[in-house]
């Protein structure tokens, strides 16, 4: 690995940084958000991305952090770091039990009973109405929303401190990322990927190496939505629905599967796609639509991934 | 983002984008005479309209789009508020709520403007409104559902050209358990907006001698109704139904055939038959039953100078539909709601000698301050009051019964009747 190579996520993470000092009002919390969103990716990305997983189901994981940490913070009276601690613990041990049940199944098989699980999950929210408030939704008050950190009263509300926060939870989720890819148990979900009867046949056991990536996965989706309650205040039956399962599999074709920033190249480019082509016609989803074709036809393995192959193929 | 200056909005018809060209030549002209300006600045005011232009609020959003593009016609024609011209600026929100948040801080943030205006489906209400709570941003709602008065939203955020589903609900219990029986079953869907009918409607209904015999709470993925009906008791002289989406015409087609001649009495909703046309084969089945509507969608059923003059300026014809297609059927019991908000907000800004965003405090208490908006082209639903501590307006509600394919009004409820005991009071927070 090079000097360069092996200084970049701390560049990447000094300009995130950094970046907060220049951006408008607009796209300072549109930041905030992509990043939050980015870590769901970076989650969706490690099961599918790194361990060939696709899962049409991971809205589950994220809406269990969401109500975990909605929950935990406007019924319970519960702290925000603690309630963010309770949000990522339901997409953890969610993502485990249906892991459990659902690794028992691959290819086609694991999409279609992820998605299952996602549209049971959907309905268990509107079914409990009277606690979710199903498909409206409920607010996260602004007092349950303060907390003290080391003496200092810190509020979501505040710009710097959702920016901040924000910028936190994608680091780490970045270095979680970043770490297994560089362990030995990431090598091994790799394997699994690329020829899962040879990693058998090395005595390791794919299922429950499958089922740790999952695990893993489904925790990171569960902090991005409780970061996403925490930080912007609301909760809803609409983050449960199929459609916020294709998004982070959208986001990281986009990006690139497997590569360590495609997850957040693809929140981002999508977000600013959608938000500046609203700005030019009504039919922008038409647009966005054509965007992504052209995008696919020219990164077929999305951004960072085909900019990498180039870049590998040159040196070659 | 459509900058709607103009007026011109995507579901005005060519000839009504000549009339609020017309009216906005006339504006801009006025604005050069001595005289039009009444005070302070002359800049516009500066409205976003947050409109479901895609999603399943689509059919809603493109006529509160129109509605309120001829709103701002009608309003800079004849003056603007307080001298000054208004600027509709429009962004779609998909009818999501996290989309929904993120046009607010657009508004806020990017096209700075003076008030958003225009949400309607619940759940963008409500993923919205913390934001625009946080930026500090005035935050009309044209939604009807009861989170406005329930007090969990915050201080920015109003409903005050619409009525909310408790007191509709309430208002008209009286007149169904009085005139179509007191065993009633309750078909409605399952979500939060069929629960609000279920609680509230339940509730009045009980004080009033009624017998809810049946609670069916239909799931949304639901496409067959047929299996639910056997679960209606026999003796219920009265289904209470609340469906909607595009199953409503399975739902009265399979009520009908369930049914036939001899079933209980029909009491519906206007939300399942919005844009719809009532003349759609499946929906012979409604005929002789009643259905709420919150403005008459047949313009015989309020011809009030106020009422059929608004009718003309939002382009819709005495049977409910636009004068350029009278097959494009309004929602008109939901879309006056955007006209008579404008009017709410210029009357605030005008009270309060709003010049810009540091007057947004001086803004919010002349909204609470108000009380009364009587029936006028400012307001064609019908007088209202209005609860500055709720921040929600109370009105009429029509009762109408199906006639050869058009709706006839037969009741018309008090404001009175709808008043509940308030559970909020926005008041008390700070600005």
């Amino acid at each position: 690995m090079t000097a360069a190579r092996r200084a970049l996520p701390a560049l990447v993470l000094a300009g995130l940084f950094a970046l907060q000092f220049v951006l408008g009002d607009y796209d300072h919390t549109n930041m905030a958000r992509i990043l939050v969103l980015a870590c769901f990716a970076v989650g969706y990305n490690i099961a599918f991305g790194m361990t060939g997983l696709l899962s049409l189901g991971h809205a589950m994981f994220f809406a269990a952090g969401l109500y975990g940490a909605g929950f935990s913070a406007e019924l319970g009276g519960v702290a925000p770091p603690a309630a963010l601690a309770a949000g990522t613990a339901c997409g953890l041990v969610l993502a485990l039990a249906v892991g459990l049940v659902a690794l028992r199944t691959s290819g086609v098989a694991f999409m279609i009973v992820t998605l299952m699980f996602a549209q049971a999950c959907f309905l268990t929210i509107l079914h409990f109405n009277e606690l979710t408030r199903g498909d409206e939704g409920f607010v996260i008050a602004e007092t349950a929303r303060r907390f003290a950190l080391a003496g200092v009263v810190l509020d979501a509300a505040d710009p710097t401190v959702r920016y901040n926060a924000a910028l936190a939870l994608f680091a780490l989720a970045y270095g979680a990322y970043l770490a297994l890819a560089r362990s030995r148990v990431g090598r091994v979900l790799v394997g699994i990927r690329e020829n899962e009867d040879r990693v058998r046949m090395l005595g390791y056991d794919p299922y429950r190496y499958r089922l740790f990536a999952l695990t893993l996965s489904g925790a990171l989706a569960g902090l991005a939505g409780a970061a996403y309650a925490l930080l912007f205040a609301y909760v809803g039956a609409t983050f449960a629905t199929t459609q916020y399962s294709i998004y982070p599999l959208l986001w990281v074709l986009l990006g690139g599967a497997g590569t360590a920033l495609g997850p957040l190249v693809g929140t981002g480019v999508m977000f600013v796609l959608v938000d500046r082509l609203s700005g030019i016609t009504s039919s922008y989803l038409m647009l966005v639509g054509l965007a992504l074709i052209l995008l696919v036809v020219l990164f077929p393995k999305g951004i960072l991934g085909t900019v990498g192959q180039r870049r590998a193929r040159n040196r070659s | 983002m459509i900058k709607v200056t103009s007026g011109l909005g995507a579901g005005l018809t060519r000839r009504g984008a000549l009339r609020v060209g017309g009216a906005l030549a006339g504006a801009t002209a006025l604005a050069g005479v001595p005289g039009y300006r009444a005070w302070g600045s002359d800049a516009p005011i500066r409205i976003g309209l947050q409109v479901h232009r895609t999603g399943i609020g689509a059919a809603y959003g493109r006529w509160y789009e129109s509605t309120s593009s001829a709103a701002v016609a009608h309003i800079n024609a004849n003056g603007g508020i307080g001298g000054r011209p208004i600027e509709m600026i429009v962004e779609d929100d998909a009818t999501d709520p996290k989309r929904g948040a993120e046009v607010v801080e657009k508004f806020a943030s990017e096209h700075k403007v003076d008030v958003v205006f225009g949400t309607l489906f619940s759940h963008v209400v409500i993923g919205s409104a913390p934001r625009a709570g946080e930026l500090k941003m005035p935050y009309f709602v044209v939604s009807e559902g009861y989170h406005v008065a329930s007090g969990a939203l915050n201080r920015y955020v109003f409903q005050p050209g619409i009525t909310d589903v408790r007191q509709q609900v309430t208002s008209m219990a009286p007149w169904i358990t009085g005139n179509l029986g007191k065993k009633i079953a309750m078909i409605f869907p399952d979500y939060a907006f069929g629960y609000d009918h279920r609680d509230f409607f339940s509730a009045a209904a009980g004080k009033l001698g009624g017998e809810i015999t049946t609670l069916l709470a239909i799931p949304p993925t639901e496409t067959s109704y047929t299996k639910f009906f056997p679960q209606i008791p026999a003796g219920t002289e009265v289904i209470y139904h609340v469906m909607v989406g595009p199953g409503v015409l399975t739902f009265v087609k399979e009520l009908g055939e369930f049914f036939g001649a001899g079933g209980p009495k029909l009491f519906g909703f206007i939300d399942s038959l919005e844009a719809v046309d009532l003349a759609s084969p499946g929906l012979e089945y409604l005929e002789g039953s009643h259905i709420w509507e919150a403005m008459p969608r047949f313009a015989d059923g309020q011809p009030t100078e106020s009422a059929l003059a608004y009718r003309e300026k939002v382009g819709v014809d005495a049977n409910g539909a636009s004068v350029a297609d009278p097959k494009d059927i309004a929602t008109f019991s939901h879309m006056f709601g955007c006209w008579e908000t404008l009017h709410v907000i210029k009357a605030a800004v005008e009270a309060s000698g709003y010049q810009g965003a540091d007057d947004t405090a001086k803004l919010i208490e002349a909204v609470e301050a108000m009380t009364e908006f009587p029936e006028s082209l400012d307001h064609p639903q019908g007088r209202k009051t209005f609860n500055g501590k709720l921040h929600q307006c109370f009105g009429q509600q029509f009762i109408s019964q199906v006639e050869g394919g058009r709706l006839k009004v037969v009741h018309t409820t008090a404001i009175e009747d709808g008043l509940y005991e308030p559970e909020a009071d926005y008041t008390t927070q700070a600005l």
